[in-house]
């Protein structure tokens, strides 16, 4: 796709969320971020555009995507609700901040989801026009003719069940799939053990601090008791130990940030590939009850031009209207089986990627935490070498 | 197939296997599937798992000494790392703590860290082999069970004679031994002895119980062995060499100590001077009971004529610079309890983050495992190798941060046993008030008496030819005045000696708290480096195996 604007570039999309704002008051209050996008694709308006967006228009985007684009692994939100006191606080309108920019990112890079027209409006539209589209999301509007049609199939395909004495549901069982299901629900317990060590791993790294804030404070006061050089000694022990209590407490913030996050994330990421393998069950079904249902019109159809019924124009219509239906049914279902393919083999690669760097900056960080602090306790050698050969 | 009561054992089969699996991984570098080059894999798990057991014998290789960087040839003057020193206080003495089945707990040993005791000296208590035995009793039912210990001393000291003895002894022996203590060598800082309290048998088990009360007792006696004037004391001898029964007499109620120390009184209180040299048989007699009978008989009748419910009369101390001195005890005091509190909280945090470090290892071993198992693409394979490094690098700091802990633990035990030390600084300035208050009781007691006799002989000087009963209760009186004057003399004496003990002995434990706390901060310092620069290192490998997804250099 090349860009009538400069030929010789590669199309590019980015976006960045940026510079958190509270607004709003009290109950009502809300953060929103300015979402900066460039690009030189011809459908957007411009190289560079910037617009405020809040939380719940990220959701909208997703719900839209989810909508369209069955069988594509859309990436995953940070969760909306929080603690209630933790919700403005510094780190966690950080680390939202951040969750959300990598999910517009992992959008903007995807080969289909980039195209969405969706994501043009919630990178483009003004803020009247969004906010326009999302109250349309949460109105009567909400239910679409298609999820209408939904539920009247929902309800013939048990009648042709309790008509066919079919009792058990239909269910896609190929070996592949079976295993991608069973891998896909095993690592999500994995996981999730995982993420609760990580996140409990935090958690130690700020005790192990405040401990030896409070340890450094009373090692001082006991040092004021003490005559020299016994006193003074205990003093500097006490404030090395503030100091590594400091180090301890900014690594903790790193290992949520960093660590604990991307494992949160990655769990997300799972959930949502069960919701898609939902979809694809929902799809499967549909897919093969409106086959049936096809085949008992067409069986009816044949019945009745051998009587030479005058019902047979009637009937006709409706099979081929059944017809269509079950083929678009068809059609929608691999279109989900053939996204799932190849969402597997990015989902796999991009995991790879984004927990090598995890990995590789928790070790890092926990590299530097241990080299500061050795640093910081070694400084006090020389003092209490010199003092206990005294 | 798997009922449900079989899932607790496959999940703990399998947590075994993943734990096993774990030390394979951490131990051979290169695979998981466990083709380990054997020769190399034994030897790293022998090692792995003695540096893994807290308790078993370090390796102390290098002391920051050895490797004084002034006589290194290089001339790049690098600190001594101290990754390869594990530090013990006691390095001299790091042999006699390495014994099989002796308790890991910090004893100060008789190698004193005052440079004016001779290195030479040395005496090593040990209390093993708890038994149970029996009270011969007359009853059908049998006498009550307790238990024994066997208490084994070896000492080079000549007063002791025998280099080696071993003696069985019950708790109630060394309460014995402390209350004799307590009287031999008031004004002294006598280490306090173990509680008498018996836990609650929901609390502990029995064992336990027996277990604990069996470390406290050979600390005590460690400490007692360690206390310069002590450890020579009769009463200690006695306790250690004798075989049989326990010839001391045990503390009994003051009244049957009043009516036996009442017979010896006057020899008593004309005995031999101070409370230096006593031959060892009146040790082991009811002694000194003349003494205490008579400060408690007048504190008894002080508070009587005071009042009935009255408290004992409060002494009156005019030395200030005591009062400042018992003041400051107090001060230093408070803060060791509360540093003793934090240090707890420290090591329960460097606990747990060893704990949680390693929970987070295993974790990720399973994930690996899972990975390698399911794996469809190269991209999971790859996934599994990092997480197999980070992995290990977990488990390693895991157990680094467990082994800093114990050794923490050591190190900061230092404030659990000074606070046994300030109440013994408790004890002895106890001793001094009350050695005051016998002074000041005799004192005003002799006062009152000389009022009577004056009042007496000034009514009997009215009567001409004298009144017989008067003159007779006034030769009572001059009577009993000497003796109270002689008494008052001896109280004045036996105060001034308490005195004296008093402030050697709290210069001593002066000193020696600071070498002592001086040693504790070395170590604990010394290993938050060693350990930290080992974690470090674990972590560093672990950042270059990972190197591949370094994006530092790529942010914009």
């Amino acid at each position: 796709m090349q860009s009538p604007r400069s030929p010789s570039s590669q199309p590019y999309l980015s976006a960045s969320v940026t510079d958190p704002v509270k607004l709003g008051n009290g109950v009502q209050a809300y953060i929103s971020y300015r979402v900066i996008t460039k690009t030189n694709l011809p459908e957007y308006q411009g190289p560079e555009k910037i617009v405020i967006r809040r939380y719940s228009d990220f959701v909208w985007l997703r719900d839209r995507l989810l909508d369209k684009y069955k069988g594509v692994f859309v990436p995953p939100l940070p969760e909306k609700s929080a603690v209630e006191k933790f919700r403005f606080s510094a780190e966690f309108i950080e680390m939202r901040r951040a969750a959300l920019d990598i999910f517009v990112n992992r959008i903007a890079s995807h080969p289909e989801l980039q195209q969405s027209e969706d994501l043009r409006t919630f990178l483009q539209a003004d803020e009247e026009t969004m906010e326009r589209f999302r109250f349309q999301e949460t109105g009567i509007f909400n239910k679409k003719p298609a999820d209408f049609m939904q539920m009247f199939r929902d309800v013939q395909s048990k009648v042709s069940d309790a008509v066919l004495g079919k009792e058990k549901p239909v269910e896609e069982t190929t070996p592949e799939y079976e295993k991608l299901k069973h891998y896909i629900f095993e690592l999500e317990n994995h996981l999730a053990e995982a993420q609760k060590h990580a996140y409990r791993l935090v958690k130690r790294h700020r005790e192990l601090g405040q401990s030896l804030l409070d340890f450094g404070k009373a090692v001082k006061l006991l040092g004021a008791c003490e005559g020299e050089p016994t006193g003074k000694l205990f003093s500097d022990l006490g404030t090395k130990s503030e100091l590594v209590s400091i180090k301890l407490q900014k690594e903790a913030q790193q290992v949520l940030m960093n660590f604990e996050e991307p494992l949160k994330d990655y769990v997300r990421y799972v959930q949502s590939i069960k919701a898609t393998i939902a979809e694809r069950a929902t799809a499967f079904k549909q897919h093969c009850e409106l086959a049936e249902t096809t085949k008992l019109k067409e069986i009816n159809l044949d019945k009745l031009m051998l009587t030479r019924s005058d019902k047979v124009g009637e009937a006709e219509i409706e099979y081929r209207e059944m017809k269509a239906e079950s083929e678009e049914a068809t059609i929608r279902f691999e279109r989900i089986v053939k996204r799932m393919n190849e969402e597997i083999v990015r989902f796999q690669e991009q995991k790879t990627e984004e927990m090598g760097v995890a990995f590789h900056q928790f070790a890092k960080g926990q590299a530097r935490l241990a080299n500061g602090i050795a640093d910081a306790w070694r400084a006090l050698l020389p003092k209490l070498e010199a003092a206990s050969s005294a | 197939m798997m009922g449900s009561e079989n899932a607790d054992v496959f999940e703990e089969t399998n947590l075994n296997a993943a734990k096993e699996e774990m030390e394979n991984l951490v131990l051979n570098g290169s695979d998981v599937n466990g083709d380990s080059s054997n020769s190399a894999y034994r030897s790293a798990m022998s090692t792995l798992s003695n540096v893994h057991d807290p308790l078993s014998p370090l390796p102390t290789v290098l002391t920051p000494a050895d490797s004084d960087p002034l006589t290194a040839p290089s001339s790049y003057i690098e600190p001594p790392s101290y990754a390869d020193v594990i530090f013990s206080p006691f390095d001299e003495t790091s042999d006699s703590e390495i014994n099989g089945g002796e308790d890991s707990s910090l004893s100060p040993d008789s190698l004193s860290r005052s440079p004016s005791s001779s290195s030479s000296d040395y005496i090593k208590i040990t209390v093993s082999n708890p038994q149970k035995e029996q009270e011969t009793s007359n009853s059908i039912v049998g006498g009550n069970t307790y238990i024994t210990y066997q208490i084994t001393t070896r000492t080079n000291l000549p007063d002791f004679g025998v280099s080696e003895s071993s003696v069985r002894r019950r708790f109630r022996d060394v309460v014995t031994l402390a209350d004799r203590l307590a009287e031999s060598y008031r004004g002294f800082c006598i280490p306090p002895r173990p509680d008498k309290s018996v836990v609650e048998s929901q609390v502990m088990q029995k064992q336990e119980f027996v277990e604990q009360r069996r470390v406290a007792l050979e600390k005590y006696l460690r400490r007692l062995s360690a206390h310069p004037v002590i450890r020579k004391s009769d009463e200690l001898k006695v306790f250690l060499q004798v075989q049989g029964k326990l010839p001391l007499p045990m503390s009994t109620d003051v009244a049957s100590r009043m009516l036996d120390g009442a017979v010896k009184l006057p020899k008593q209180l004309f005995g031999e001077g101070g409370a230096s040299a006593v031959p060892v048989h009146e040790v082991v007699q009811p002694a000194r009971g003349g003494r205490d009978l008579l400060r408690l008989f007048k504190e008894l009748r002080q508070s009587v004529s005071n009042d009935w419910g009255g408290s004992k009369p409060a002494v009156v101390e005019e030395d200030k610079e005591f009062l400042e001195k018992k003041e400051k005890m107090l001060d230093l005091e408070q803060q060791i309890i509360n540093s003793s509190q934090q240090a707890e909280s420290l090591v329960k945090a460097q606990q747990d983050m060893g704990e949680t470090m390693g929970e987070l290892g295993l974790a990720f071993i399973k994930l690996t495992k899972f990975e390698n198992e399911e794996a469809v693409f190269n991209s999971q394979r790859t996934r599994a190798t990092d997480m197999k490094n980070l992995a290990t690098a977990a488990v390693k700091a895991s157990r680094f941060y467990r082994e800093l802990n114990s050794q923490t633990v050591k190190h900061l035990d230092t404030l659990h046993e000074y606070l046994g030390m300030m109440m013994a600084v408790q004890g002895a300035f106890a001793d001094r008030s009350s050695a005051l208050l016998t002074v000041q009781t005799l004192l005003s007691e002799l006062s009152s008496l000389q009022a009577r006799a004056e009042k007496l002989e000034a009514a009997s000087s009215k009567v001409f030819g004298g009144d017989k009963s008067r003159i007779r209760k006034i030769e009572e009186l001059k009577e009993a005045i000497k003796v109270t004057e002689d008494a008052k003399n001896v109280a004045i004496r036996e105060y001034e000696r308490i005195k004296d003990n008093n402030r050697s002995e709290v210069e001593r434990l002066d000193g020696e708290r600071r070498a002592d706390f001086m040693n504790m901060m070395k170590g604990f310092v010394v290993n938050q480096v060693g350990y930290a620069e080992k974690i470090s290192n674990v972590w560093a490998k672990a950042a270059e195996e990972t190197s591949q997804y370094d994006r530092e250099k790529q942010s914009s």
